[in-house]
């Protein structure tokens, strides 16, 4: 069965409420999005022109790919394997974390390295490998920093963006039981030692994938801080986990998205670095891992094949574009969300792979303000998709909504009935206008009836409640062509 | 030229000096203005809430209405909110079902304005030959600005008006929080977006906070007051059809 990993979605309610009181958190996202979003308009100004095109011929490469996955992911298949590299296929999470277990078990593995994975966050890969006795030590900064604090990341690219400088500072001398300066190079360096040990010790190496290319059954990982490449080369093996939705025809491909997901994620016009990796070890080499494994994951994607609208959902190349630029996730962060894919895509993503049941809130956690649709570098219809969830949640969700969703239908289905009957007729219009005007009078005015309309006090929690003008257009109208006749 | 206003639930009810400040800037460009008061709601509370089939029977009926008075002569249908104006523009997706149907709001779509749209792209007139004294700042409404790319229309009318300065603030086209039902099944987070922006606006000295559209503008309002700040909240037609007035 599908499912993504310490899902909590059914508390978003009361998780963003937490978050919301958390002054340090908001002040840190803030600072974050203005940051990143200015960085990413900078690198997309120098290609303004071509920008919009390229939009389009990404979004057609991932429409075409999705619609012919099955093919595209054989001949993978096919390629890979002829490069030597081991191709296992997993139908859910359970199901690749066995098959990640036994590929280390066989390599007699002790000590597990990682660069950032969020597939591998999915699936709960750590959890599973530490309970069958390895040590898993995240290697990129931000995924060690979230593996010290015992959290799980709160943005796909940026894991440790809910944290500020001092927050890491108490973290680290905290976790090395030492003094350590406050500077951001010095605490770099001390992260670095102990994971230049960490990376000695590694009898196995884990990554993910940006990019599997259908023609060569070779795949593209990138990176910031080159510890992945580390990752990489000095472990014996290399197991590389990807969702299956991660692949590309060809290997010209990379070079539009190549120059999109740096500029999207952050701001950068290429990634530091860009692993292409084309199989193990083979004679004449002198380094590089004697074994390559890919594991493919479904975990619920193909569930999303299905329909032609939600498809879309897994075009996204992960550049975190739409979290960044998100005005709910500004205030809340991605731990509210409940799920290790946060923000607009995880609203779309998390529902439709763990289950409505597990994340029926999310869907309505958004304002539909549309900006995530705007900076999509694969024009992924995110608020198309909300809405298209939100209709089955409302409409034919029962029995599949978690317990704060069913409180909000039970409130709301009947009150959309009667409304749509209202504005059915004029008649009826007028006179529930006439009522709402004079409650919202006596509202304005008064809360000592808030406590019987819901909406009203909810509203008031944060806003003052709206003065009506005094009577409504229609009846100046009126007046006004009376008076003219 | 035959004018339908469509003028939402929202200005009807809560804020009918929109709805007349409409008419009398529509007069002012020549326009014959109509009003037909069967009208109701465009359907998009229910729509964004999920409620499909709710929403559908009140978006048909919509549509009927409107496609009715094109049939008859009518010319325009123009709407002082972007977010109305764009649940039309998606009715013939809605009405998907009924082929005959959506063909009708495909057309009646062709027709409808948000008003600024209507004043600048088909009119072709900015000056109003307005005159407001005092400060202020705009905000993009989502639905205005992402689905019908109303961005530059009421900074070319508000550049024309006397005595008016526009400041502009970084956080223009970030949502205000409203979200329809969003408001208050999420009224913290709703609350926060709109304080995020509240914070700049306060900070920039302005008189009003303008914008096209009545749901955003209670929000911001309802949160203004709740803060006690001085900024008043205002339709972008309030401000286009003041002659002689001023903070």
């Amino acid at each position: 069965m599908s499912t993504i990993h310490d899902i909590r979605s059914s508390h978003f309610k009361s998780d963003a409420r937490e978050a919301i009181a958390n002054v340090e958190l908001r002040g840190a996202l803030a600072r974050a999005q203005e940051k990143s979003n200015s960085k990413r308009d900078r690198a997309i100004q120098r290609i303004a022109d071509d920008w919009e095109s390229m939009r389009d011929q990404a979004s057609a490469i991932k429409t075409w790919t999705l619609e012919n996955l099955g093919e595209q992911l054989e001949l993978f298949e096919r390629n890979a394997v002829k490069n030597g590299i081991q191709v296992h296929w997993a139908e859910d999470a359970e199901n690749a974390c066995r098959l990640v277990n036994e590929i280390c078990a066989d390599a007699e593995a002790r000590s597990v390295i990682k660069s950032k994975s969020m597939v591998t966050e999915e699936i709960g890969l750590n959890h599973t490998l530490e309970a069958a006795g390895l040590e898993v030590v995240e290697s990129d900064l931000g995924e060690w920093i979230v593996q010290i604090a015992g959290e799980t990341p709160s943005h796909i690219v940026a894991p440790a963006i809910h944290h500020t400088r001092e927050s890491i500072h108490r973290l680290f001398e905290e976790t090395l039981g030492r003094k350590i300066p406050t500077d951001a190079e010095s605490m770099t360096m001390v992260a670095r030692e102990v994971l230049r040990q960490a990376f000695l010790r590694a009898d196995v190496g884990i990554t993910g994938v940006n990019y599997l290319v259908a023609e060569t059954g070779s795949f593209l990982v990138l990176e910031n801080e080159g510890n992945q490449r580390l990752t990489t080369s000095l472990p014996r093996v290399h197991i590389a986990v990807s969702g299956i939705e991660k692949i590309v025809p060809r290997l010209a491909d990379l070079d539009l998205f190549l120059r999109m997901i740096g500029r999207s994620g952050t701001g950068q016009v290429v990634t530091t670095y860009q692993n292409l990796f084309c199989g193990p070890r083979r004679s004449p080499d002198e380094d590089g891992p004697r074994d390559m494994h890919m594991v493919l994951v479904d975990n619920g994607r193909t569930k999303l094949l299905a329909s032609e609208k939600r498809r879309q959902t897994l075009q996204c190349i992960r550049c975190g574009a739409c979290l960044n630029i998100c005005p709910v996730y500004r205030q809340i962060g991605g731990h509210a969300y409940g799920s290790v894919y946060p923000g607009p895509i995880g609203s779309i993503f998390t529902p439709q792979v763990a289950g409505l049941h597990k994340a029926s809130q999310l869907p309505f956690a958004s304002s539909l303000c549309g900006a995530c649709k705007d900076v999509c570098p694969v024009k992924i219809d995110i608020p198309g998709i909300l809405l298209d969830l939100r209709e089955e949640i409302a409409e034919h969700g029962e029995g599949q909504r978690d317990q704060e969703t069913e409180l909000k239908m039970k409130r709301e289905s009947p009150a959309f009935r009667r409304w749509s009957s209202l504005m059915q007729s004029p008649r009826k219009y007028r006179m529930s206008g006439a009522l709402v005007r004079t409650m919202a009078l006596i509202a304005s005015h008064t809360s000592l009836f808030d406590r019987f309309i819901p909406p009203l006090s909810a509203w008031r929690s944060t806003r003052s409640v709206p003065r009506p003008e005094g009577g409504s257009f229609r009846a100046r109208w009126r007046r006004r062509t009376e008076a003219n006749r | 030229m035959r004018v339908q206003l469509f003028v939402t639930c929202l200005v009807d009810q809560f804020r009918p000096s929109v709805g007349e400040a409409t008419v009398e800037i529509l007069e002012r460009c020549g326009c014959t203005v109509e009003f037909d008061d069967r009208q109701t709601c465009c359907g998009q509370p229910a729509f964004n809430s999920g409620h499909h089939e709710e929403a559908k029977a009140v978006v048909a009926r919509t549509i009927d209405l409107l496609a009715e008075w094109l049939d008859e002569g009518g010319d325009a249908i123009v709407c002082p909110s972007g977010s109305c104006s764009a649940m039309i523009a998606h009715s013939s997706e809605l009405l998907a079902d009924d082929p005959v149907r959506s063909e009708k709001a495909r057309r009646v779509a062709e027709r409808t304005w948000e008003l600024t749209q209507f004043l600048i792209d088909e009119m072709k007139i900015d000056d109003l030959e307005s005159s407001w004294k005092g400060t202020i700042t705009l905000h993009d409404a989502c639905h205005g600005l992402r689905d019908l790319g109303i961005r530059d229309q009421p900074r070319r009318l508000l550049a024309k008006v006397k005595g008016l300065e526009v400041k502009e603030c970084a956080s223009c086209d970030r949502c205000c929080g409203f979200g329809g039902t969003f408001s208050v099944n999420y009224p913290l987070i709703s609350g926060a977006m709109a304080d995020d922006k509240i914070e700049e606006i306060d900070a920039s000295g302005v008189d009003a906070v303008v914008s096209g559209d009545v749901s955003c503008l209670m929000q911001l309002e309802g949160r203004l007051q709740a803060t006690n700040s001085r900024v008043k909240a205002l339709h972008l037609a309030q401000l286009l059809v003041e002659r002689d007035a001023g903070s």
